[in-house]
């Protein structure tokens, strides 16, 4: 070893001593968080990873075709990883390097660090083109951050050129005719330089690449870039329930309730902050965001982090935190007005590459401002003593709901009698819009013959908008109530009107323990049309567009059931609308909002509505009632109500059922 | 010190029905619920808590099920509550309400200096608005009714200052302390029971007190000290009105004869 591998050495030391004293002081933060489960299903998890980050299918994505760049990037990065490891190596032990391998294998890793090297540095200039002269909207594309990594990686490469092809016009280098890039770099620029220069020339460029790599593993636990050491394990970890249900509470004194502080978060809440790459989908995807409204999910997740780098120090040396998580703006605190724009959609969860959950932290927020504070928008106070009082958002007398059946032939579920119970839920009940929809789904259940019955005076509401509000203890209250009222009837299936109590009855009441056959109108009525038991004239209802309830899709997957409805009942298929499946808009009335007044940005729903009436539709079919209310109050802003008209997947079958 | 706000537990109209052969009000089925403006008194007195730092004891006379009620006022943050009830304090009207409210006020007092005591302006389900002034008159108490603003008040000089809302003006009163006021819905924004508090509340106990603590001459609560008759109940017969305009065909017209009758008899002024 010479001077100059003792001074590497040394220098490495530092650096790596540091890495790893940033990376300490990082993930101890996490362990500030409360426990959460995350074993089991190591096979499924393992299957993830592979193919999540290293056959990047988390980056490759249809609508954000820029992802392929990144893909490019990573492998570029997994191929260089052994590269960087040989020169760190051989920096200290000139012996160490893959020259002294068989000429075969030494040949190819050459070959491929070269032909890798020069694509990571056209993938680089492709990014740093991108972000600068045609910048997406949904990120701050021109963040100082993104500059300093593209620009280590960038400088990175011409290092690695540099002093490899002045190596090569040294003749240092067996792999020379291997090696496409540097070997001609060497014999365009290098051919007539005096050994000398060229001596300078490869120890300049080893030394730039040396400290720049060393500076680059120092700066990624400092920047966005955390996430080349985060996401693997937090795809890793990712739920995979197949539910986004916020967790029970346990009301015992002394419990907190919702999250007020960040270490209320639980350890893996702490590692969705530090994985955000900050790609922005997630802000592409909201509906609050789109319509210009504070809430931006992954602001939410940013400001998470923040406020733990700057609060964990302190909460580990059992000091006063300095920074509220919950207060007006400022990085690392959320608005409160943030926490009440979430519709809870689903689509920032749905789209995100490394599995943050974004929303599910806003209900944990929520949940702390209505149980532990007591302080929410105005008009929640009403809605919340309504439900908790009469069960039902509008405090109408419970007495009443089943007023919808008056005239018709509706039994009352009795078990052994009757085989399904329609839990028909408020809207259903009271609304007088939604009641039609109710009588059309009797209408269906009926000409099909199927067996059921409701529970009439009975019925609660299922609970979900409180829920999704934060007021788990009053939802709690309805969930018991309504479970000990199916187990003292003897229901078991159920078939909801509604995605909202579809979702809340299945995986929401699953959470005590009762497992429910739970289907929602629009996959039971489906599976009466395959199996012949109705029979359909094809009616014509115009162009129909069809409207993605986000509690239906996104939630449970139900995609195809509505679809293949609708093509029975019209004979044609549906127009689908540039935001459907997985990317559908939202109605805006999800999560509870359905209870707000949406004062800031554009209105949510006259968002969805113009993008269907681009479509030029006659029919717009929905399958849940807020959709439902959503899309009529958008068409009569519109001024297109008198042309348009929405209709539910059940209505839309009544009208092709046989006479 | 002791701020007291009077409750009452009342079933919830908006849910009644009326019998439609005797004519009666149908209370099977009907939930309870706090009358809505005691939980504005009950609020005013949890922000004098706040500010001041008094002690909040919520109490109400009605039968034994109206603990449910102040469980509820506890579960918001009253420090004590009392449930005064009693056979003999059955089938009371206003006045004799009043007397047992009153005595149990200076009960209260005899242990902790009373500073006010408020009540809703009146209940949805009597509507007289007679039961506040009643403890006023009883306890020798001033009274400020129809409160929609507390300005300020002074523990030292004993003195506060109020405003109550009447028609179409407010007055600004100074006023001595002790005190009753009644409250209107403006006021305030009653609070929500967190869920910390609403866990606490559960052990904290409700205080019963029937004639046998109160020592009250039985010939003036209850029925007994009731000196309202009660003839008959009705629903008042609806008349016929006049049919202005065609409001199907024609909204535009039958809106504005509607408009110029209201105006010909002075109920609006354009």
């Amino acid at each position: 070893m010479e001077i100059s591998n003792w001074i590497f050495l040394a220098i490495l030391a530092v650096a790596l001593i540091a890495f790893v004293w940033s990376c300490r002081n990082k993930f101890r933060l996490l362990a500030l968080g409360k426990p959460e489960d995350r074993s089991g299903s190591g096979l499924k998890r393992v299957w993830n990873v592979f193919v999540y980050p290293l056959l990047q299918r988390c980056a490759v994505n249809p609508f954000y075709r820029f992802g392929i760049n990144h893909a490019i990037l990573f492998w570029c990065f997994l191929v260089l990883l052994l590269a960087n490891g040989e020169f760190l190596i051989h920096g200290v032990l000139p012996g160490a390097t893959f020259a002294a391998m068989p000429n075969g294998l030494y040949f190819t890793l050459a070959f491929a660090f070269d032909i890798v090297s020069i694509l990571a540095l056209l993938a680089v200039l492709l990014a740093v083109s991108r972000r600068l002269f045609f910048p997406p909207k949904y990120i701050q594309a021109r963040s100082k951050d993104a500059f300093i990594i593209l620009g280590m990686i960038a400088t990175l490469m011409i290092a690695f050129f540099g002093s490899h092809s002045a190596e090569i016009a040294l003749g240092e280098v067996t792999a020379a005719k291997y090696m496409p890039v540097s070997n001609w770099i060497a014999n365009t620029f290098m051919g007539a330089t005096a050994e000398s220069t060229l001596e300078i020339v490869k120890n300049v460029f080893w030394w730039l690449h040396a400290i720049v790599l060393l500076s680059f593993l120092n700066y990624l636990p400092y920047s966005k870039h955390m996430h080349i050491l985060t996401s693997i394990p937090n795809v890793y970890l990712r739920n995979l329930t197949g539910s986004t249900s916020p967790k029970r509470e346990e009301f015992k004194k002394g419990n907190t309730f919702g999250v007020g502080k960040v270490n209320d978060f639980t350890w893996k809440n702490l590692l969705d902050a530090y994985s955000c790459t900050e790609c922005g989908r997630c802000s592409d995807n909201c509906p609050a965001t789109k319509t210009d409204k504070p809430l931006n999910p992954r602001l939410v997740i940013h400001d998470i982090k923040v406020n733990l780098l700057k609060n964990g120090p302190q909460i580990v040396d059992g000091k006063p935190v300095m920074l509220p998580l919950i207060a007006p703006h400022h990085e690392g605190s959320i608005e409160e007005d943030v926490i009440w724009d979430c519709t809870t959609c689903g689509a920032c969860v749905a789209v995100c590459p490394v599995f943050i959950e974004q929303f599910p932290r806003i209900i944990d927020m929520r949940r702390h401002l209505v149980e532990t504070e007591g302080k929410f928008p105005e008009e929640l106070l009403g809605f919340f003593e309504n439900m908790e009082q009469r069960s039902n958002p509008w405090g109408i007398t419970p007495g009443d709901r089943a007023k919808w059946a008056t005239g018709l032939d509706v039994k009352m579920f009795e078990a052994g009698k009757t085989e399904y119970l329609l839990y028909v839920g408020c809207f259903g009940s009271f609304d007088a819009r939604a009641k039609h929809v109710t009588v059309a789904i009797a209408r269906v259940l009926d000409a099909a013959g199927v067996s059921w019955g409701i529970l009439g005076k009975d019925e609660k509401c299922c609970g979900d908008s409180l829920r999704r509000l934060g007021n788990e203890y009053i939802f709690e209250q309805m969930a018991k109530d309504n479970l000990k009222t199916f187990q003292a009837k003897g229901v078991t299936k159920i078939i909801t009107e509604c995605p909202h109590c579809f979702t809340a009855l299945k995986d929401d009441y699953a959470q005590y323990g009762v497992k429910l056959e739970v289907i929602h109108h629009t996959e039971f009525i489906n599976n009466l049309i395959k199996e012949g038991k109705l029979k359909l004239n094809p009616a014509d209802l115009g162009k129909t567009v069809f409207h993605d309830s986000c509690y239906l899709g996104r939630y449970n997957n139900i995609y195809q059931a509505p679809r293949e409805t609708v093509k029975a009942a019209t004979g044609k298929a549906v127009v689908e609308m540039d935001r459907n499946l997985e990317r559908g808009f939202c109605c805006g009335a999800g999560g509870g909002r359905m209870w707000l007044e949406e004062s800031r940005g554009k209105r949510i729903n006259i968002e969805r509505t113009e993008e269907a009436l681009k479509k030029q539709p006659r029919t717009i079919c929905v399958s849940c009632p807020y959709c439902m209310t959503m899309f009529e109050d958008g068409l009569k802003d519109k001024n297109a109500d008198k042309d348009v008209q929405v209709l539910d997947i059940a209505e839309v079958v009544v009208k092709a059922l046989k006479k | 010190m002791l701020v007291v706000a009077c409750i009452k537990q009342v079933p919830d109209t908006t849910q009644v029905k009326i019998d439609p052969v005797t004519g009666t009000l149908i209370r099977e089925g009907v939930p309870f619920i706090m009358n809505p403006f005691d939980t504005h008194a009950l609020e005013e007195a949890l922000r004098l808590k706040d500010k001041y730092g008094f002690r909040v004891a919520a109490i109400t006379m009605g039968p034994p099920n109206s603990t449910l009620t102040l469980r509820k006022a506890l579960s918001l943050g009253a420090d004590e509550v009392v449930l005064l009830s009693d056979r003999a304090f059955g089938g009371a009207d206003t006045l004799a309400t009043s007397r047992v409210l009153a005595e149990a006020v200076k009960k209260l007092g005899e242990k902790e200096e009373v500073v006010m005591v408020i009540c809703g302006k009146q209940t949805i389900d009597g509507d007289t608005a007679q039961v506040g002034p009643g403890i006023a008159t009883r306890l020798r108490y001033p009274q400020l009714t129809l409160v929609d603003q507390i300005k300020s008040v002074d523990v030292n000089t004993k003195k506060m200052i109020a405003r109550r809302k009447l028609e179409g003006h407010h007055e600004i009163v100074e006023v001595k302390l002790p005190v009753v006021i009644t409250v209107v819905r403006e006021i305030n924004k009653p609070r929500y029971p967190t869920v910390p508090m609403r866990l606490s509340s559960e052990d904290m106990p409700v205080t019963t007190w029937d004639n046998k603590t109160m020592h009250l001459d039985e010939t003036t609560i209850g029925l007994k000290g009731s000196p309202t008759r009660v003839n008959r109940i009705f629903s008042p017969e609806r008349v016929k009105g006049e049919i202005i305009g065609d409001g199907l065909k024609n909204p535009e017209e039958a809106a504005a004869l509607l408009a110029n009758k209201l105006v010909e008899r002075d109920i609006i002024h354009l």
